[in-house]
């Protein structure tokens, strides 16, 4: 099938800002938007950047507007697509080039999540803290984030206001909050009652429609905001 | 709109999260009077009977002074707080964060004394010649 991209590109070195160029191209049905891209790179514009991987929907480096909507290159197939295909670099981040953006604010606040398990009392039978298959289940939903920022720069409170967290980074602290191993509960509700935290949140849910490990954030923001609530 | 790279996040205060959950709360308590307010007065009476007299006779009864003194305390700093989101949301220079939101308090509290007096000071036989002076002058 032939199709028409629709590349939002950008070069520092020689653009001042954005603008759109359109390639046509034959490719498979069951492409992925990722080989219709290296498609472009390949063989008729070296010079297009993007990120990628592992290309198959685990690294989450491919994150991009795609016909408008935050997703994966990797997992959207060029029949679902259409004939005329718009590609553009995630919003709210700076752009470094074409599709890549400065991840830099994003992981900033990842880290300020402190997204690692805090325990400091001994394991009870001095090698490893057990845990029900109920107790993990609480959480499981928050553990198949891959960080690839498609909710958090689908977010338009994010958009309006750069300093807000972000669903990717709350979702990290439900992961935590919910985690019977975790002992830093009190800390972590006091980050996200950051006013910049939780509290920025509408409920848009435009993370929930963008992310695509299908994880329920907005569910996960209102269960750490109920956690705050009840201390 | 660019994204701010902060490296420290926290607070221990509780005025966030109490102001969340009073909006949850606010939110469906107004949904409450406030269609119910809607109901009666535009619906169940019609605009056509709403004049003067006609709230000289609801305010003169307790019940309905109080009714809307909820409405007056929940619409006005339900409004007030969602318009401190506002702020927040989009004014991201301090100077006027503070500036805007010092204004949003100023104009709340004068809109809650002036309608709290009028809704709990209100004295019919003192402003009846007033109304009668002005009914003559539009000659009602």
């Amino acid at each position: 099938m032939r199709v028409t991209l629709k590349l939002k590109r950008f070069n520092p070195e020689v653009d001042e800002k954005q603008h759109w160029e359109e390639y046509q191209i034959d490719v498979e049905p069951n492409d992925q938007l990722l080989d219709a891209l290296n498609k472009v790179k390949w063989f008729h514009d070296g010079t297009l950047t993007y990120r990628r991987s592992c290309a198959h929907g685990v690294c989450g480096s491919d994150a991009m507007v795609i016909n408008g909507r935050n997703r994966l290159a990797c997992k959207v197939l060029m029949k679902d697509l259409g004939n005329k295909v718009t590609v553009e670099p995630i919003r709210g981040l700076p752009v470094v080039k074409d599709m890549v953006v400065d991840m830099e604010p994003f992981f900033a606040k990842f880290r300020a999540m402190k997204p690692f398990l805090i325990n400091n009392t001994p394991a009870p039978d001095g090698r490893e803290r057990h845990q029900t298959v109920e107790d993990r289940e609480r959480f499981d939903d928050t553990t198949k984030c891959i960080l690839c920022a498609c909710c958090t720069t689908s977010c338009p409170s994010f958009w309006a206001n750069g300093e807000y967290i972000g669903p990717a980074s709350i979702v990290q602290i439900h992961r935590f909050i919910f985690d019977t191993r975790d002992e830093a509960t009190k800390e972590r509700l006091e980050i996200a009652n950051d006013a910049m935290g939780v509290w920025r949140c509408r409920t848009v849910f435009n993370c929930v429609e963008a992310c695509p490990r299908e994880i329920n954030i907005t569910k996960a923001i209102g269960e750490v905001k109920k956690a705050i609530l009840e201390g | 709109m660019s994204a701010i790279t902060r490296l420290k996040y926290g607070s221990p205060n509780r005025f966030e999260v109490l102001s969340w959950y009073f909006m949850r709360l606010s939110g469906a308590v107004l949904l409450l009077i406030a269609v119910m307010h809607l109901l009666i007065m535009h619906v169940w009476y019609g605009v056509d009977a709403v004049d003067y007299r006609f709230i000289v006779g609801r305010w003169a009864s307790p019940w309905i002074q109080v009714y809307d003194m909820a409405l007056l305390l929940f619409a006005l700093l339900h409004g007030v707080n969602g318009t401190r989101w506002v702020i927040d949301d989009y004014v991201h220079s301090r100077g006027w964060n503070v500036a805007l939101k010092s204004l949003l308090a100023v104009l709340a509290i004068i809109f809650f004394i002036m309608g709290a007096q009028v809704i709990l000071t209100f004295d019919p036989s003192a402003s009846e010649t007033a109304w009668q002076s002005l009914a003559a002058v539009f000659a009602l």
